[in-house]
């Protein structure tokens, strides 16, 4: 973790997302239209200083702060609570705000905890491919992160009417048809920007490395994880696949994005490893 | 001042009765048009839905003013008084508050907690202030019934249960469509149930609906009243492929749609979400079917299931709605109180007017050079001296209303600025005053 200033906007973050998700718990109980606005804007809070800490690391690295593990889990924690934050002002679904925000301060607290690594800084993060590269995916991952999200609520909301034990819960989630959507079209908008990402990043690795594809650990897990969306794809707009399995895949799916993302730098060496530490 | 509340409704009156109620709610005169017939009434609000009618008034004189409006209303009921007398309820004061507030939550309708009958009040409202029938304290009253029956609603659950088949049923479709006006519902077999629910659907602003039936005269009669198509029993599993809602109520001893049936079809209508609502003994959908992805399958037990762990969870709900209405009763109570004590704020002030008036007439006659702005400034002169000597005694007697011991204030109010010989006519004048 930073030092100084930047320490305290962090701490403050963490702080403030964990009190919005226990905001947004109490409001998946009880239906309160003030609990939910006190949970936003708590969130709110969150992300500014949030924001305001990447962007001071950023500035003091003279590039955009996501090259050690931590860095790069806080950053799609940022990205997730903002993607929320501007969703529930469109789309008047508050009730994912609390499948959401547990995903963000648990992101938020893995990132802290998780061993800082810092790389020897070089003129290899300033080109303009890394930017689209790192921006696309994470947008990708977030986008990812809602589906699972929805698709969790989805699959709550279905046994519940399957099984017709009809609780608390079941009056508050949403329809099925309507987590579907959401579903869908995360996945839609989703699935390009993560291509984009994946090309960006195999035609810089050519740059680089001479080669697009060497076996790397994370190349692999990309390659998969993005197989398992381009199935998800397929099936929903080709063979009309929704609903129950369309929402495991899903899951399935995310599990993929968080192995990618965080297992393989983890676990494994390769020569991603020179960019995320 | 009293308040007084006199009615009936469905627990107190019998179906006869209840029957003219229903009739008369719909009529468009209105018995506060005869207010004059009640002399002793000084406010009067009204209510009729059609399972009750209520009456509340504000008056000085209880008994006579009862008489009066027990008239009024079987005038207005079209019923002799020996008819109805035994069924009305008469509540006074924080009874007939606390009735109000009961019956604006919903807690004393047949269906608790359906919403309708905040509406019914507040419309019934619009009406006595389009009357002028209705003055501080009714006013007062009502305002505090919406505040309460909005408490109510969001700070209980007790309007979020479904409690009847058909609505539980609309519900459950919405959990699953969310929006339901694009979707279609096939009717299958023609009973009472079946048209019940299609009711409810198209409540919902559905409006794609197709029938099936076995004989096609009685299908097209329903779709007829329905505005819907039809189609013939031959063909029914073929119709499920283009529909999302089923109701299905034949008389058929086997069931008419098997899992076997009903799974290559799922695949045909690319997976869309299929709900089917059985409601009819012995069973038309073949129970398997629920195993299938996106479908899901009611029959009438799994309804009246819902249906009756919802009236068990709207009890207890109820219990704490009770207890809301309670403390705010109380509440009331406190401003009620204050009212006691005007009176005697308006003698005092009435008595220090007339004086002032006095004087100035006499003080003017003497000094009749003076002009229009000397005139002018002497009345307000005198108006703001005395506003200021009674500022201190009324803002006492205000504070003292809530208290036990106001009587005592209120009496040696009285005495010391000798108030007591147009006592009597302050109190009635109080509500023509601030109405």
């Amino acid at each position: 973790m930073g030092k100084g200033m930047e320490g305290v906007l962090l701490t403050l973050a963490v702080a403030f997302y964990c009190v919005g998700t226990a905001g947004y718990l109490v409001f998946l109980i009880r239906d309160r239209e003030e609990v939910h606005r006190a949970a936003w804007a708590v969130l709110m809070a969150g992300a500014i200083c949030h924001g305001a800490a990447i962007a001071l690391r950023s500035a003091a690295k003279g590039y955009l702060a996501v090259t050690s593990s931590p860095e790069a889990l806080s950053f799609f924690a940022w990205f997730l609570v903002i993607a929320y934050l501007v969703l529930s002002l469109r789309l008047r679904l508050r009730i994912l705000g609390s499948f959401v925000s547990p995903l963000a301060a648990v992101f938020m607290f893995g990132s802290t905890l998780l061993p800082a690594s810092s790389i020897p800084s070089g003129p290899l993060f300033r080109s303009s491919w890394v930017v689209v590269h790192v921006a696309t995916l994470f947008a990708a991952n977030a986008l990812f992160a809602v589906a699972f999200a929805a698709a969790i609520m989805y699959l709550l909301q279905e046994r519940s009417i399957k099984q017709k034990r009809l609780g608390n819960l079941h009056s508050r989630l949403p329809s099925l048809e309507r987590l579907d959507r959401i579903n869908h079209i995360c996945l839609l908008v989703g699935f390009p920007l993560m291509t984009v990402g994946l090309l960006t990043g195999f035609f810089y690795a050519s740059t680089v490395w001479k080669s697009p594809w060497n076996w790397d650990p994370k190349e692999i897990f990309a390659l998969l994880t993005w197989l398992i969306y381009a199935v998800l794809l397929h099936e929903r707009l080709a063979v009309g696949w929704r609903g129950r399995r369309a929402a495991w895949l899903a899951i399935f799916g995310f599990s993929a994005v968080l192995v990618t993302f965080l297992g393989v730098n983890l676990l494994f060496k390769g020569h991603h490893s020179t960019f995320v530490g | 001042m009293e308040i007084t509340l006199i009615g009936m409704n469905h627990k107190t009156a019998p179906v006869a009765v209840r029957e003219r109620l229903a009739q008369v709610c719909r009529l468009d005169e209105s018995p506060l048009e005869k207010v004059r017939q009640c002399p002793a009434v000084d406010e009067l609000f009204y209510l009729s839905t059609c399972n009750r009618v209520e009456f509340l008034f504000t008056t000085a004189n209880g008994p006579q003013a009862l008489e009066q409006v027990k008239e009024l209303m079987f005038g207005h009921l079209g019923l002799p008084g020996l008819q109805l007398e035994s069924h009305l309820y008469v509540h006074h004061d924080l009874e007939a508050v606390r009735h109000l507030f009961r019956v604006a939550s919903s807690l004393d309708s047949m269906v608790v907690g359906e919403p309708q009958i905040l509406g019914q009040i507040k419309a019934a409202y619009r009406e006595a202030t389009q009357r002028k029938t209705v003055g501080v304290v009714l006013n007062r009253l009502l305002h505090k019934t919406f505040s309460v029956a909005k408490r109510v609603r969001t700070e209980t659950n007790i309007g979020c249960h479904a409690v009847s088949i058909s609505y539980a049923a609309v519900e459950l479709a919405r959990k699953i469509f969310g929006r339901l006006h694009d979707k279609r519902i096939m009717l299958v077999g023609a009973g009472e149930m079946a048209e019940l629910g299609a009711q409810h659907l198209l409540a919902q602003r559905v409006r794609d609906m197709v029938v099936v039936n076995r004989t096609l005269e009685r299908a097209l009669e329903l779709a007829a009243r329905f505005g819907a198509s039809t189609a013939p029993f031959e063909n029914l599993l073929e119709a499920l492929v283009d529909a999302d809602i089923v109701i299905s109520s034949t008389g058929s001893i086997d069931p008419i749609v098997t899992y076997r049936d009903l799974k290559p079809r799922m695949r045909r209508r690319k997976n869309r979400p299929l709900f089917f609502i059985d409601i009819a003994v012995p069973r038309d959908i073949d129970p398997e079917v629920n195993r299938l992805d996106n479908v899901y399958l009611y029959d009438i037990d799994d309804l009246q299931g819902i249906v009756d762990l919802n009236l068990t969870e709207r009890r207890q709900e109820a219990q704490r709605a009770e207890h809301i209405i309670e403390s705010e009763t109380l509440r009331f109570q406190q401003w009620l109180q204050t009212l006691d004590v005007v009176p005697t704020i308006i003698a005092l002030r009435r008595k220090a007017e007339a004086i002032r008036q006095a004087e100035l007439k006499r003080t003017l006659s003497q000094l009749p050079d003076l002009g229009e702005r000397e005139r002018e400034a002497i009345a307000v002169l005198t108006d703001s001296i005395l506003k200021k000597m009674l500022h201190d005694p009324i803002v006492f007697l205000k504070h003292k209303s809530g208290r036990e011991s106001k009587r005592l204030f209120v009496d040696f109010t009285q005495q010391l600025f000798n108030l007591n010989e147009d006592r009597s006519s302050s109190a009635s004048s109080l509500d023509s005053h601030e109405r």
